[in-house]
């Protein structure tokens, strides 16, 4: 019911919220441009007019209406839609031009009416010719008339300004505990967004009386949540990336469905005759983009897209835009030794073989059973010879693969998928804070296995690209830095040459500044998935830190030491952060408090450290043989060479 | 994952047989560009877990230090033992049968759906067809813009399609890329 109803109610809001907009946005100019034409004419007239809030004749203001209701879409803050733009262009123009047209009528009524009303004074005039002091006085005091005409005009134009702002404010506590009895008013929660965005661009003006801003954008953030249904921690995380304005682009633009796009298999065609053979079919599709060789957009088909004879005979893959972006940056070539940490259902790494013309070696890794099915389907189904299908832990694939033995990887991590909210609505309320710090956890032990397995001497490779499909600073930038330290890698410019830059400032954390090398995609900028990929070029196999090398090791084996390991990393942060005294004392009482925490923490888990004290023995032991192996390995490397 | 015994291998080369003829000698020596190596190396066929792979040696080798239980494919899958102890090839080795096939017919377009959701090919649907062929012989069918759809087995001559009625069957349905679709989860 409530999905059946929202399209309605999304409409309706569009239309108050959007007269007001034009009246608000457009009028004013209009108003000006007639009222300096006219006042001189025929000021009482102008005058009656600008009370009218720019309406002659009820005709004009229904037209108005009309064209009002025609651009509803059009005008709205939150259009983004680019496809769309030159219809709404012309609409755009309509009301323009009605005024335009009405306005010059008015005029050339003035005219004729002020033409008249001189003649009348030229009456009076010819009456008292003879009188010269009379004339001046009069043609002063009509001067004067029109000065103060044109005050008042521009007073109450100001006063219209005004009111139009002031008509917004901060719902009352009682009224919000009533709209918390009903259901909730869709068309009242949309055009109060829209006001608040609106208050929050140009606060310092337009700013609702004995309201703050976080009184704003807390009363923002809760309408925001009714309204799209996104639980409390995304649309406070999502608050902290983007300003007010932005955010509302970005929220309107996760409602819509980014275009389907596909990507040619070079194994087996061309971009061009693909292009034909599927026209041929009814397909109406384009070139993504002028960065992309292998990209088609698809617009609208008559066959599904995903069951005609080239897709099942591997010509295309159905795949995100954003999807090519890690493989591009990871600029494989060939006959190289690659993995793909993450691989199904198979759309990169067909890619990255595509782009090794079947030469080379990839491992194609996926810890998960039921998705290798589709990875190797598509493998096979793309006619991709040069790979290797295996089912493990990405963290153990050191271990298994050796350490240094490859010559680039790609990880396109597991991650909270914020920035795909448009192909998955759950996101927007299973995700929490323990979510995403448990991803981002397995992403740095993730991101630091992938290193390892990469051979900083491989004469073309030596590269880490890392890629997620979400938006949160703690598992992309975040990730990364942690990696810097623990790894000596560095960030290298990933060969994209749009996109945002990757943050190196957010809130308290400050990143390394390489990090702005690393490039986020956004929806509602690129029309794709969010995004974000980085690529690391390792410059050395030994560890930046050996002992925390170590207890990384220790750390992949036994979750329970990571969090304290995590710890660690803040306290990093907070250690770089400490510029000034006030806050690094308020982190200290932070700190206090954390270690209280832990204290108490640790208090519970008496209990269990018997059996961790054993699992413990058993990580060493492990730890033991995995060197034992190394060494054996190490030791056999230079037997060969020798 | 180890190399075909001898049985196994006569089984193998004779299934591939019917479809290449004498092009089985180009699929065992052509040289292979996989691989992490500049010069070229050779193809060879390896059983892993009831399946047969069509695999260039340099990825067997170092495919050794992936454990069986997590090695899940490698190179090209062609085909699987049943339970039965019988050797199928399965679709996945069409690239492969495709590249040196013997016998070949082409599909008008209208019934390319029809073979695409495993049904026989009938006369009716032909739009060409290589000569030669006898029955029992392996077909790959094509679609008139040689986009390769599957295979199967000659239910007719070449000479007795001619007076065939449209209704007839000519090749026998074996595999088709519909089954990509269709039976992903039965694959692997």
């Amino acid at each position: 019911m409530a999905k059946s109803q929202k399209p309605k109610a999304a409409e309706k809001p569009q239309t108050m919220a959007v007269k007001k907009g034009v009246k608000f946005q457009k009028k004013p100019p209009l108003k000006k441009q007639k009222k300096e034409v006219i006042v001189e004419e025929e000021p009482l007239e102008n005058d009656d007019e600008v009370s009218d809030g720019g309406s002659d004749s009820d005709l004009e203001s229904e037209e108005i209406d009309e064209s009002d209701d025609g651009e509803e879409e059009s005008n709205g803050f939150f259009s983004g839609d680019v496809s769309d733009d030159g219809e709404e262009n012309d609409e755009d123009d309509e009301p323009l031009r009605d005024d335009f047209l009405e306005g010059s009528g008015d005029e050339a009524d003035l005219l004729e009416e002020g033409s008249g009303d001189e003649e009348g004074s030229l009456d009076s005039d010819s009456d008292s010719d003879s009188d010269e002091d009379n004339l001046v006085k009069q043609s002063e005091k009509i001067d004067r008339k029109t000065k103060k005409d044109k005050k008042e005009a521009k007073l109450e134009l100001l006063d219209n300004i005004k009111q139009n702002d002031d008509d917004f404010r901060l719902p009352t506590e009682e009224e919000l505990e009533e709209e918390k009895s009903g259901p909730p008013d869709l068309t009242l929660l949309q055009s109060r967004i829209k006001d608040i965005v609106r208050v929050l661009s140009d606060f310092t003006n337009l700013r609702p009386k004995g309201a703050s801003r976080k009184d704003c954008v807390e009363q923002l953030k809760a309408d925001v949540r009714a309204y799209y249904g996104y639980n409390e921690f995304l649309i406070g995380a999502l608050f902290e990336l983007f300003p007010p304005v932005e955010l509302m682009e970005l929220i309107e633009a996760f409602e819509k469905q980014r275009p389907i796009s596909i990507r040619t298999n070079t194994l087996k065609t061309r971009r061009r005759d693909l292009a034909d053979v599927l026209l041929n079919r009814g397909v109406n599709l384009d070139p993504l983009s002028k960065w992309s060789k292998v990209g088609l957009v698809v617009y609208d088909s008559q066959v599904p897209i995903g069951a005609t004879p080239e897709y099942l005979a591997g010509y295309y893959m159905l795949q995100g835009a954003s999807s090519f972006l890690p493989v591009m940056a990871l600029a494989p070539r060939e006959n190289e030794r690659i993995v793909d940490v993450a691989a199904a259902p198979g759309g990169k790494t067909t890619y990255v073989a595509a782009l090794m013309k079947n030469t080379g070696l990839i491992y194609a890794n996926e810890m998960k059973v039921p998705r290798l099915k589709s990875l190797t389907a598509n493998l096979h189904r793309m006619g991709v010879t040069n790979t290797i299908v295996c089912n493990y832990d990405g963290r153990e694939l050191p271990k298994v693969l050796g350490q240094n033995s490859v010559d680039r990887v790609l990880l396109d991590a597991p991650c909270s998928g914020t920035g795909v909210i448009s192909k998955d609505e759950s996101v927007k309320t299973t995700k929490s804070l323990d979510d995403i710090k448990k991803f981002a956890h397995l992403q740095k032990q993730l991101l630091l296995a992938a290193i390892d397995m990469v051979d900083a001497k491989s004469k073309t490779g030596g590269y880490i690209v890392y890629s997620t499909c979400s938006l949160m600073v703690a598992e992309n930038e975040a990730v990364i830095d942690y990696a810097l330290k623990k790894r000596d890698v560095k960030v290298v410019p990933c060969a994209l040459d749009f996109g945002r830059n990757g943050l190196i400032n957010f809130r308290e954390h400050r990143f390394h500044g390489s990090l702005s090398n690393t490039k986020r995609f956004y929806p509602h900028v690129h029309n794709m998935d969010g995004f974000f990929v980085a690529k690391l070029k390792k410059m050395s196999n030994t560890m930046k830190q050996a002992s925390e090398g170590d207890n990384e090791g220790v750390e992949t084996v036994e979750q329970a030491e990571a969090s304290s390991d995590d710890d660690d990393s803040d306290e990093d942060d907070t250690k770089k952060s400490k510029k000034e005294e006030r806050l690094a004392k308020a982190k200290e009482i932070k700190r206090g408090k954390k270690e209280s925490k832990s204290k108490s923490e640790k208090a519970n888990v008496v209990d269990a450290t018997e059996p961790k004290k054993k699992k413990k023995k058993r990580a060493d032991w492990k730890k033991e043989i995995v060197q034992a192996r190394e060494e054996k390995r190490i030791a056999m490397r230079a037997k060969s060479k020798q | 994952m180890r190399p075909l015994d001898e049985k196994e291998t006569t089984v193998v080369f004779e299934k591939i047989f019917k479809f290449v003829g004498n092009n089985l000698k180009n699929i065992v020596e052509n040289p292979s560009n996989e691989g992490p190596e500049s010069e070229p190396s050779r193809y060879c066929f390896r059983l892993q877990k009831n399946r047969v792979y069509y695999v260039s040696e340099s990825l067997v080798k170092r495919a050794t230090n992936i454990s069986r239980k997590n090695l899940m494919s490698l190179g090209t899958c062609i085909g699987k033992y049943t339970h039965a102890g019988s050797f199928h090839l399965t679709i996945m080795s069409l690239n492969l049968l495709a590249a040196n096939a013997k016998h070949k017919v082409w599909l008008k377009p209208t019934s390319e759906m029809s073979f695409l959701y495993g049904n026989h090919v009938l006369k009716g649907g032909l739009g060409r067809i290589t000569d030669s062929i006898v029955p029992g012989d392996g077909v790959v069918v094509f679609s008139m813009s040689d986009v390769p759809l599957g295979f199967g087995i000659a239910a007719k001559s070449t000479q007795d399609c001619r007076k065939l009625d449209p209704n007839g069957i000519v090749v026998l349905h074996q595999g088709d890329i519909g089954e990509y679709l269709r039976d992903e989860d039965e694959l692997f």
